[in-house]
This record gives C-alpha cells, sequence and structure tokens, in this order.
C-alpha cells in the first residue's frame, strides 16, 4: 500500500463544486454508501450475526477517518467520461481505506495505555507510586526525578520520534539524552543563558537560543552556526516538514530560516512587543504567538502580517498550545483562565479556571497543564471536547515547573523545572504504534541518514503553509474580477472625454445669430455634460454598490464571535 | 484500578541477527502524517522533473540502406526483427538488439513500396515500382541469433510480374491471403502467381492497403483521388467508401478495438473512424504541422504513432486530440514510416536520410530488469503524478517539449490561421440569414462524402 492515500480532490473536484454551484446543486448533501448486506422487503438476504454485525458498524465508523473527507457528488457531473473516471477513483479510495481499517483492526503490534478507576476511586487522586507498583519494570522506569540545583529551570525538548531528549538549564547546561537507554549522549556547559532548545529534524542538530543569539550544535557538542540575525531570541521552533527555523526575539520579531539553504525566508515585526509564547501548529505548520494584550496572533512565512489575530484573554497570554489534530487550541492566561478554542471556528469551547505557565497536547489528546509545581492532566472522555480533570501529580514543594512536553509514542510526560527535570507515566497520552517510514524510536543511523535525505527531497516550500492544508492541490474557483481603477484615473479620463468633446464642437460660422459666443459657450458645456454622464452614472453605480457591501460587512460582523469582531476590516472595498 | 501504559521491549521491534532485514511498522492513520496532501504534491512536482531528466528516447540508428528508407515490416514471429525497404530496391532484415543488419534481399529493380510478413514470420511479400511482387523466405530465428553473418542474403521463393507498379502491400491476418495496392487492389494466395481476386472503385491509384485485425475479411485502402474504402472478400463489390478533402496516405486499425481506425491524412491530421459509421470521424487527432506519411498502433492499442514530413514522429493516445509525446533529431528527414515494436515499448522510424531509428515508446522509462522496489517507486512517482497533473505547474513542466524552431513556428503559424479562419467563419455566420450557416464540427468538416 502507498504511503499517503490521500484524497485529493483537485481538477475533478473543482469541476463538479463549480458545475454544482451552476445548479444548485448541494454537495453537502452527500450520503457515504453504507457497508453491510442492504435487505430488502420480502428478500432472503443473510443477516451477519451480532460480532459480525458489531465489526462492520465499527468499521463504517473507522472507514471515515481514512477517508479523509467526503466524495465529490457524482450525480451532478454532466460528463460521462470524467463521471465513469471518477467513479472508478471513489471505489478505489474506498478499497484502501477499508483496508487501513482492517490493518488498524488486526495487525497493529501494540495497544494503547489506559487508567481506569474502580469503585469509589477517581482517576486524579491515583498517585504516580500506585502506578508505578502496577505497570511493569521498564516503564516504572520511567518515573523519575533529576535534581540539578545549580543550573537553574531547565526546559526539554523531544525528536519527533520520542527517542531523545534535549533539556536546557537556564546557566548555560546543555545535554541530549538517549531515553531509550537512559544515556547521556553529550552534555556541553555554554556559559551563558539558555532560553530555549529545539530538536532540528533530527537528533544529530538541536539549536540553543543563547543570551545573545541563537546557535545551533550536533550532537558532538560541536559548534555549527551561530544566527546572529535573529538576535537575542526567546523561543525556537523547528517545522519539520518545511526544514525552518522559527524564533521570536526580544523585541518582538520573528524570524525564519531555512536551516538547508541558511536563506533568511521571513523577517516580521510582530508590533506587539516582547513575548516569549510560541508554537507551531503541527497541523498546518502556521506559527501562533501569544501576546501581553492578551491577544494571539498566527503567521505565515510569506506574509509581513498575521493571517489571524484573535483576543483570548483579558491580560497576558502564558502558554498555549496546539492539538494534532490541527482544531483544538489550547491557551492559558494571566487573567485564570484556560481556554479551548475550536480553530476552524475561532470560538471558545471551553473556558477552564487555573493557572497555567505551560501547556502541551499529547498525541492521543490530552491536556497537560501546569503551574508552580503542581500538574494537572484534562482529558476528552465525552467525545464532545468537554475537557475534564483526568490526572494530577505535584513534585517537591517549591520546584517551580518550566515546561511540561509529552513524550512521542510513550506513556511519559517529561517535567522541566527549576530542579532539574521529572518525567512521569500518564497512561493513554501516546500513541501506542508508530510508523517507521515517520517517525521510529528504534532507528538505525542507517535508517537515519536514508530518512534524512527522503525528507530533504520532499521538503516543502514555505508557500505551502496556509491555515487549511487541505486546499493544496484544488484550483480556485472562477471569480469574475475587474481591475479597479483610482480616482484619480478615472477623473483623468472624464476630463479627457470632456475635453475631447468639447473641441470637437464645431466652431463653424453659421447664419447670423446662430454662433453668438454666448451660444458656442453654451452648446460647448452641453457637450462636455453629454460626455460626463456616462462617467457619472458609472460612479454613483459603484458607490451604491460599495454601500451595499459596507452593510453587509457590518452585519458578518455581527455574526462573528466577539474576539473577533474587532479585527474585521472596516474597509468596503477589501 | 487498571493501568496500562505503553511499553516497547527493544527485541520485539528490532532485528534478532544482522543478517535480518530490518523490521517495519506502519500505521496509516492520517493524523501521524501532517500536511501530507502538500508532500503529495512536492513529490508530483519532483516526479514532473525527474521525468524531464530522465526523457532520453533515441535508443539509437540503423545505418546501411543507400537510400531513403521507404516501408518497414514488423516480424510477428520474433520480437527484435524488423524489416525494412529502401527506394533504391534494397530490403533489409535488422537485429534491433544488437542493431545490425542480420540478412539482406536482393532483388527489386526500383523502389520497393511496400513489404509484410506473414502472420507466422515465415514468409515475407514485398512489391515495388518494378512491378513485380517477390515472396521470399525468412531465416529462422536460431540464424539470426547467430553472430555467423557471412551467409546474409536469402533467395526469393517467388517473382509474380504484373502489369502495374504497387504501393502497397498488406498480408492478412490469419490466412495466406494478401492484398496488394497499385492500380487497383489484388488479393494473392502465396501459391498462385496471379491474384485470386481484384477490386476497383473508381480509376485512381490505390497508395495503401491494411487488414482488418480481427476479421481477416475486411480491408481498408486509402487511394488518391482522397477516398478510403473499406472492403470484404466475401463480397464481390466494396462495401464503403469517403472522399475527404485531402489524401489520405495510411491508414492503421487499432487492433484491440477492430472496429476503429486511423487514417493519416495529407492535412496534418490523423482521424480515426469507426468502420461502421463513417460519416463522422470518432477523434481528431492534431498537431503535425506537414502530411502524415505513416502511422502505426501500439499492440495494447492505446496509442499510435505517426511519422510526417515534418520530420518529426508524434505519439498519440487513441482518443486524444493532441499528441503526448514528440521526437525528433538534427538529422533525421523526413519520415516515411514507422512501426511500434511488438511488445508496445519501442518506436522505429524509417527517414529520408536512409537511417532507421529506434526510440523509446516512453521518453523517461527505465530499460532493462527492475528491482521490485525500483518499480514500485516508479509506480509511485507515475500515480502522484497523475494525481495533480492538473495543476498548472505540474502541468506546464509535464507539456512543455522543446520543438525545432522550425516546427515551432510553421505551429504557431497554424495556430494563427486556424484562428483567423475560426473568426471569419464566426463574422460569415453573424452576418448571414440565421440557420443559413450551421455550424460544422472539425470531425465532419474535412468528409467530402460517403459512398455505400
Amino acid at each position: 500500500m502507498k504511503e499517503g492515500m490521500t484524497r485529493l480532490y483537485n481538477w475533478y473536484e473543482m469541476r463538479s463544486i463549480q458545475y454544482a454551484e451552476q445548479h444548485n446543486v448541494d454537495l453537502q448533501n452527500f450520503k457515504p454508501v453504507k457497508m453491510g448486506v442492504e435487505q430488502e422487503d420480502g428478500s432472503l438476504t443473510k443477516i451477519p450475526p451480532p460480532e459480525e454485525q458489531e465489526f462492520l458498524d465499527e468499521m463504517d465508523i473507522k472507514v471515515k477517518k481514512y477517508l479523509r473527507g467526503g466524495s465529490a457528488n457524482l450525480e451532478a457531473l454532466r460528463d460521462k467520461k470524467l463521471k465513469g473516471q471518477l467513479a472508478v477513483r471513489e471505489e478505489l479510495y474506498g478499497k484502501s481505506a477499508k483496508a487501513a481499517v482492517k490493518i488498524e483492526k488486526w495487525l497493529m503490534p501494540s495497544e494503547g495505555g489506559y487508567l481506569e478507576a474502580e469503585g469509589i476511586e477517581k482517576t486524579w487522586r491515583i498517585k504516580q507510586e500506585s502506578i508505578a507498583r502496577e505497570v511493569d519494570l521498564s516503564s516504572s522506569k520511567n518515573q523519575y526525578d533529576i535534581v540539578l540545583p545549580d543550573l537553574g529551570p531547565y526546559t526539554l525538548d523531544f525528536t519527533s520520534s520520542g527517542r531523545y531528549m534535549a533539556v536546557a538549564g537556564r546557566k548555560g547546561h546543555l545535554a541530549i539524552i538517549d531515553m531509550m537507554n537512559m544515556g547521556l549522549v553529550k552534555e556541553l556547559q555554554v556559559r551563558e543563558t539558555v532560553r530555549d532548545v529545539t530538536f532540528l529534524h533530527n537528533e544529530v542538530f538541536f539549536a540553543a537560543a543563547q543570551k545573545k543569539y541563537p546557535y545551533i550544535y550536533n550532537r558532538d557538542g560541536t559548534e555549527l552556526h551561530c544566527l546572529k540575525e535573529h538576535g537575542s531570541v526567546l523561543k525556537l521552533q523547528f517545522l519539520k516538514n518545511h526544514f525552518l527555523l522559527a524564533s521570536i526575539n526580544k523585541f518582538g520579531q520573528l524570524h525564519y530560516q531555512d536551516v538547508t539553504t541558511g536563506l533568511m525566508v521571513g523577517n516580521f515585526r510582530t508590533g506587539l512587543g516582547r513575548s516569549d509564547v510560541m508554537q507551531v501548529n503541527p497541523f498546518n505548520g502556521v506559527i501562533a504567538l501569544g501576546h501581553s494584550n492578551g491577544s494571539v496572533t498566527m503567521w505565515k512565512p510569506t506574509s509581513g502580517a498575521p493571517m489571524v489575530k484573535m483576543l483570548t484573554h483579558h491580560g497576558p497570554v502564558s502558554a498555549l498550545s496546539f492539538h494534532s489534530n490541527g482544531h483544538l487550541m489550547a491557551t492559558a492566561g494571566t487573567d485564570k483562565k484556560i481556554k479551548i478554542w475550536d480553530l476552524r471556528k475561532f470560538e471558545v469551547l471551553q473556558t477552564l479556571p487555573g493557572h497555567a505557565k505551560t501547556l502541551d497536547f499529547s498525541q492521543k489528546g490530552l491536556l497537560a497543564t501546569s503551574t508552580g509545581s503542581f500538574v494537572q492532566i484534562l482529558g476528552d472522555f465525552s467525545g464532545s471536547q468537554n475537557y475534564s480533570r483526568y490526572m494530577t501529580h505535584s513534585i517537591a514543594k517549591g520546584y517551580q515547573i518550566q515546561k511540561v512536553m509529552f513524550r512521542p509514542y510513550e506513556d511519559v510526560l517529561g517535567l522541566g523545572h527549576s530542579m532539574g527535570w521529572s518525567s512521569i507515566l500518564i497512561p493513554g497520552s501516546g500513541e501506542p504504534n508508530f510508523d517507521s517510514w515517520v517517525a521510529n524510536p528504534f532507528e538505525t543511523p542507517k535508517q537515519r541518514r536514508e530518512k534524512e535525505v527522503r525528507s530533504l527531497l520532499d521538503k516543502l516550500p514555505p508557500e505551502t503553509i496556509m491555515l487549511d492544508p487541505k486546499k493544496i492541490g484544488t484550483l480556485k474557483p472562477r471569480t469574475k474580477r475587474r481591475e479597479k481603477r483610482s480616482k484619480e484615473e478615472r477623473e483623468a479620463e472624464m476630463e479627457a472625454a470632456v475635453a475631447d468633446a468639447k473641441s470637437s464642437v464645431s466652431t463653424k460660422r453659421k447664419t447670423k445669430g446662430r454662433s453668438k459666443p454666448s451660444r458656442r459657450a453654451k452648446k460647448m458645456q452641453e457637450a462636455g455634460e453629454r460626455a460626463k454622464r456616462p462617467f457619472l452614472e458609472q460612479q454613483k453605480q459603484e458607490e451604491e454598490l460599495s454601500k451595499n457591501k459596507k452593510q453587509k460587512i457590518s452585519e458578518q460582523s455581527e455574526q462573528l464571535p466577539k474576539s473577533l469582531q474587532r479585527f474585521v476590516s472596516k474597509k468596503a472595498g477589501s | 484500578m487498571k493501568v496500562k501504559v505503553i511499553s516497547r521491549s527493544t527485541d520485539e521491534f528490532t532485528r534478532e541477527r544482522s543478517n535480518d532485514l530490518q523490521r517495519v511498522f506502519r500505521n496509516f492513520d492520517p493524523s501521524l502524517r501532517t500536511q501530507e496532501k502538500a508532500v503529495e504534491y512536492v513529490r508530483a512536482l519532483n516526479a514532473a522533473k525527474l521525468d524531464k531528466i530522465f526523457a532520453r528516447p533515441f535508443v539509437g540508428a540503423m545505418d546501411g540502406h543507400i537510400d531513403s528508407v521507404s516501408c518497414m515490416a514488423k516480424n510477428p514471429n520474433h520480437l527484435k526483427g524488423i524489416f525494412s525497404g529502401s527506394m533504391d530496391g534494397d530490403i533489409r532484415l535488422w537485429d534491433l538488439a544488437s542493431r545490425r543488419t542480420i540478412c539482406q534481399f536482393p532483388g527489386h529493380q526500383g523502389a520497393v513500396r511496400g513489404l509484410t510478413a506473414s502472420t507466422d514470420g515465415r514468409i515475407l511479400v514485398s512489391c515495388g515500382t518494378d512491378c513485380t511482387v517477390r515472396v521470399w523466405n525468412v531465416p529462422l530465428a536460431t540464424i539470426m541469433d547467430s553472430d555467423d553473418l557471412s551467409d546474409n542474403s536469402a533467395k526469393e521463393s517467388a517473382v509474380y510480374v504484373w502489369k502495374n507498379a504497387f504501393w502497397g502491400v498488406d498480408h492478412q491476418c490469419d490466412g495466406n491471403l494478401f492484398a496488394t495496392a497499385g492500380a487497383q487492389v489484388d488479393i494473392w494466395d502465396h501459391n498462385r502467381s496471379q491474384p485470386v481476386n481484384s477490386f476497383e472503385w473508381g480509376k485512381d491509384t490505390v497508395i495503401s492497403v491494411r487488414f482488418n485485425p480481427g476479421e481477416p475479411n475486411i480491408l481498408a485502402t486509402s487511394a488518391s483521388d482522397r477516398s478510403i474504402a473499406i472492403y470484404d472478400l466475401r463480397m464481390s463489390s466494396p462495401t464503403t467508401k469517403l472522399i475527404m478533402r485531402t489524401k489520405t496516405n495510411s491508414i492503421a486499425w487499432n487492433p484491440m478495438e477492430p472496429m476503429n481506425f486511423t487514417a493519416a491524412n495529407e492535412d496534418c491530421n490523423c482521424y480515426s473512424y469507426d468502420a461502421r459509421k463513417l460519416d463522422e470521424a470518432k477523434c481528431v487527432h492534431k498537431d503535425h504541422v506537414s502530411a502524415v506519411m505513416d502511422i502505426d498502433y501500439s499492440p495494447t492499442g492505446r496509442e499510435f504513432v505517426t511519422g510526417s514530413y515534418d520530420r518529426t514522429i508524434r505519439i498519440f493516445q487513441y482518443n486524444g486530440g493532441h499528441s503526448r509525446e514528440i521526437y525528433h533529431t538534427k538529422r533525421m528527414q523526413r519520415v516515411f514510416c514507422v512501426k511500434f515494436s511488438c511488445d508496445g515499448s519501442y518506436v522505429i522510424s524509417g527517414s529520408d536520410d536512409t537511417n532507421l531509428r529506434l526510440w523509446k515508446a516512453k521518453a523517461s522509462e527505465q530499460m532493462g530488469v527492475l528491482l521490485p522496489r525500483e518499480r514500485k517507486n516508479h509506480e509511485y512517482r507515475e500515480a502522484v503524478q497523475n494525481r495533480y497533473k492538473h495543476l498548472p505547474e505540474v502541468k506546464r513542466i509535464v507539456r512543455n517539449r522543446h520543438l525545432p524552431k522550425p516546427i515551432f513556428k510553421a505551429s504557431a503559424l497554424r495556430r494563427i490561421m486556424g484562428e483567423a479562419e475560426r473568426r471569419k467563419d464566426e463574422r460569415r455566420r453573424a452576418h448571414s440569414a440565421p440557420g443559413s450557416m450551421p455550424k460544422e464540427s472539425i470531425r465532419k468538416k474535412r468528409i467530402v462524402k460517403k459512398v455505400e
């Protein structure tokens, strides 16, 4: 089976959509074909046994995930050849989705973790010690505290496979740790402030934001690059698919640098002051910044203005995190609120009380929040995006947690705090089955080199970062667009026409009395008026149109959620 | 309390011995692969670029003739053998693998105009302007494979002298009859010295003849009176005739849809017809800028190759209005004959510059044995490219071809002329009484009449 069996609605779909728009066909009313045995009245169709039926129902739900959206409405197509081709393709997509479901059902090597309370127990009262007693020895090794009191609050980062961890102490301590055998790969002391650390595309390279500039080191601790253009960086993020290193510096400048070519792809002033809250949305590569005025802005490297500005909190934003499906964002503010946002509608789904200095979503959608020495894990167990308490944990009193981060493909939460770092078990947080071609915790050096080459071949251009990445591969629907002329141009054109009309008035001498100067002047004026009329009429029409548009916009802005209303463009023309 | 956490033992997920293959685990969950559409698009773009880089269609030239190559015939029994006849009366059998002449067939006095091999591949029939039809025994395949080339000329098994010069010959696909085209269409038997049957419709010279691959008794001919005629050997008179505005140089039947044939026309286009419904072409294949001289279908019936007087070879889809590929070299002159190889992976052309040229049917195809992983990779690249072929950037790369300057200019000129004609037609229609000038489709336009 091929990697990336995505369903694409490029040209074909656009054609069908265009057709549907022309003929008022509702594309939303598409009903997927139901699996199973169709039963007609009186016919002797065989009814599958209950367990099989159950499996079929379960499959129906799971197939949807692999179909990646509904199919195009073929009924609305008039082109029979195209319809036939599309029908074949749709069938193929359905088959591959079913095969993927069967693989998920039967061939996955491991199952996800869980924590279930029995009787009057509550999951959030269960202590790490009691979990350690129940789980196997190798898992209980993942609970530990490393105490390094001298080198100050620690921050950490994992590779995408979860195998390696980079830690950075504020006072210049950098280390890379192999989490599989808990071996220290490299440790170095840079003897200046380190604010953040991030791995690049694999564990061989990492970048550290130091006192004046960010630096790139390799696994052996050799300094490879000093990125002077970034300035003194507060937060670093790496965009894996695009090979872009993004940073936000003290002056609120956002930099994007391509680490393969060294090209500075984007350099933008946010204009909202110092900010040390930055997070990449893994779903689409958009970078979100949290600001001290309570707004969150979302950026892409190809435009100097933020794509989205939303007011999230009254007071500074202290942390934010994205769910891996790209639809959910969690923000925390100093107004003692944690909010969960739906990024499709830019609406608050849930507001939870509480401080959070750092937030992180796990692969399976658990949300870790932390303040002081207290960690709380929230989970969405109702399936309706309603987050409730799942687990809690307190580290030794007085330790200030700097950063929480879930380890990918493991049920482990890493905590960087003022006295070192710790690791606790959070059952059900990680994806149990890894894909060797995506992120392999058991990667050999040869595989790593191979993957580096492949990922460089698939490196995405910065233009592919957009709010809806599913738009790539589709065609823009045709829109009628007239080029707009400026007011001066229009006026110049009108004047030219008037002058033309005036000069064309004949100055021939006529019979006595008919070519008096007053008459000639009147005639000229009349001609000018006549030439002016169409221009004036057009202007009037345009004004009316823009007035209507303005009205519409004001209506629209009322429909928008409160947080976005003040960012609605007031200009009618845009 | 029930608790379980993910716990992976290294033994379970890594290989046991260093001789083993690395273990691979798959998880097809879409949420693990972020921005998969963008990644696929980039891959499609890269695939299109790689295709361009690897497009090296020219395999080699076969020289040996001392006059222009006028006709070719495939050996249906032997994949790498091809016969070619030239204007000086020379007939040669070539080995495509080594690109050498294996055997020569001396005898013709004037130009050889037609060559064909019987279905079993044992008999070769040639005809020419010296008014003779010659029947030859083809040397065995084992001899072809041997390196010994001492005895490399064959003797004809029969020579039939007839009244008129011949323009073409074709063998029945299943049987022992063959047809020659000249002043009339003659049907010959292997064992008779005179035609067993002959058809005449009009006085003009018949210039090409082709038997239907599915129904052995049906043949199509084209004549210099601009007609395409369909004959049935079971009937005494020809069945249908179609007169077009310009002459048809050659005809090829679609081997997979034997009711359809494509005619290579003098007006730079090819016309696909359904033999049962000749009043309208099924498809018009445009792109050449000069007369199309010869046409041959791929054994798959999905595409055909045409050779033209404009010194290029083009490959068309059987239902495509424009060519998918154009081949040209600086040294290749007017192309008089083209053939698809019997496995559909090569194209052979014979041209005015006395050479036969061997081309790949797919310009960027990797020849030789492919490893399974390699093949899978090729298939994947083709699939993603196919999926994104409608996007402007991919389309631009895939469609771009370098054309020789004369061809480029001529095609631009033809485009302008076509556009002007269309505009003029439109204006005429606008200024005449409504309905008096019905719009005529290009598929019908070039047909003058159909005669039963």
